[in-house]
């Protein structure tokens, strides 16, 4: 016996499809941010504490990041050139 | 992780914890995502970026919450926020009448009370789980749903209403879930 009305299973039905998985690739991504973020502090320190270093970072951060283990993304490159530049400024 | 309250996965996540971090992103992923793609329309690639925006924030900002069982309507405002800010640099692009923005689409409310519902359905249990996720959210025929989960195409339609009768009576009965004590 099903008890469950139209309505009901229509309103639960639709709430249920508003929420999508997310693109798998997407929710790794985004649990990958704290080691991330490591990764870059790291780069930030090392550049903050040694001139040639920064130098060579900022001459090709791409290399850097790559070096460090992670894909160096659009996103990751402009994120670690804006801190390392926020860093020379501070 | 799935069992913490969500104050609970916002304190160990300050703590560092790496399993938490990643079950905090596995709890709202879907809502995040929804709110870009369906609540304001943005395309694919507005909507990675954004999506690896709102958590960027959240997780260099979660110092600054200070209710930790408000991480859910936070999060809501900044994706909100993160959203809006794509827009307005979209238009700053192009003209406004191509940019697609679905503002006639889900609201916040729509995307809570759904968040509200996926919380009972986690915690209704297999097969009905696992049944509901697959045709409702994934959108998976009959076919596909009977051969992944070995049931009987004939008696699929059945299940879900069955199922969905069960999580009715859940939900209905339910007392304010994990994410909802000391929420606005």
């Amino acid at each position: 016996m099903i008890h469950a009305s139209p309505y009901v299973e229509e309103r639960l039905g639709h709430l249920i499809g508003l929420l999508p998985p997310a693109p798998e690739g997407w929710v790794r991504a985004a649990q990958e941010i704290p080691a991330f973020r490591a990764m870059l502090d790291d780069i930030v320190v090392r550049a903050e504490a040694d001139e040639a270093f920064r130098a060579e970072v900022l001459a090709d951060i791409e290399a850097a990041i790559a070096e460090a283990g992670h894909e160096p993304e659009p996103r990751a490159v402009d994120t670690l050139r804006y801190l390392i530049d926020s860093s020379s400024e501070a | 992780m799935s069992r913490l309250s969500d104050a609970e996965l916002v304190q160990r996540c300050r703590q560092g914890s790496t399993e938490a971090w990643n079950g905090l992103v596995e709890r709202f992923s879907r809502y995040v995502y929804a709110i870009c793609s369906r609540g304001f329309g943005l395309g694919p690639d507005d909507a990675e970026d954004a999506f690896q925006e709102v958590f960027t924030r959240v997780y260099a900002r979660l110092d600054s919450l200070r209710d930790d069982s408000a991480i859910r309507p936070w999060i809501a405002q900044t994706t909100r926020r993160v959203c809006l800010d794509r827009i307005a640099a979209a238009s700053r692009e192009e003209p406004m009448e191509e940019i697609e923005t679905d503002r006639a689409g889900p609201t916040l409310d729509d995307f809570d009370e759904a968040f509200a519902v996926r919380e009972a359905l986690e915690e209704l249990g297999e097969p009905c789980h696992d049944l509901l996720d697959r045709f409702f959210a994934r959108d998976e025929s009959y076919r596909t749903i009977g051969e992944e989960l070995e049931i009987p195409p004939g008696t699929i339609a059945s299940r879900i209403s069955r199922c969905l009768d069960k999580l009715r009576k859940d939900f209905e009965g339910r007392k304010p879930g994990r994410s909802s004590s000391g929420e606005q």
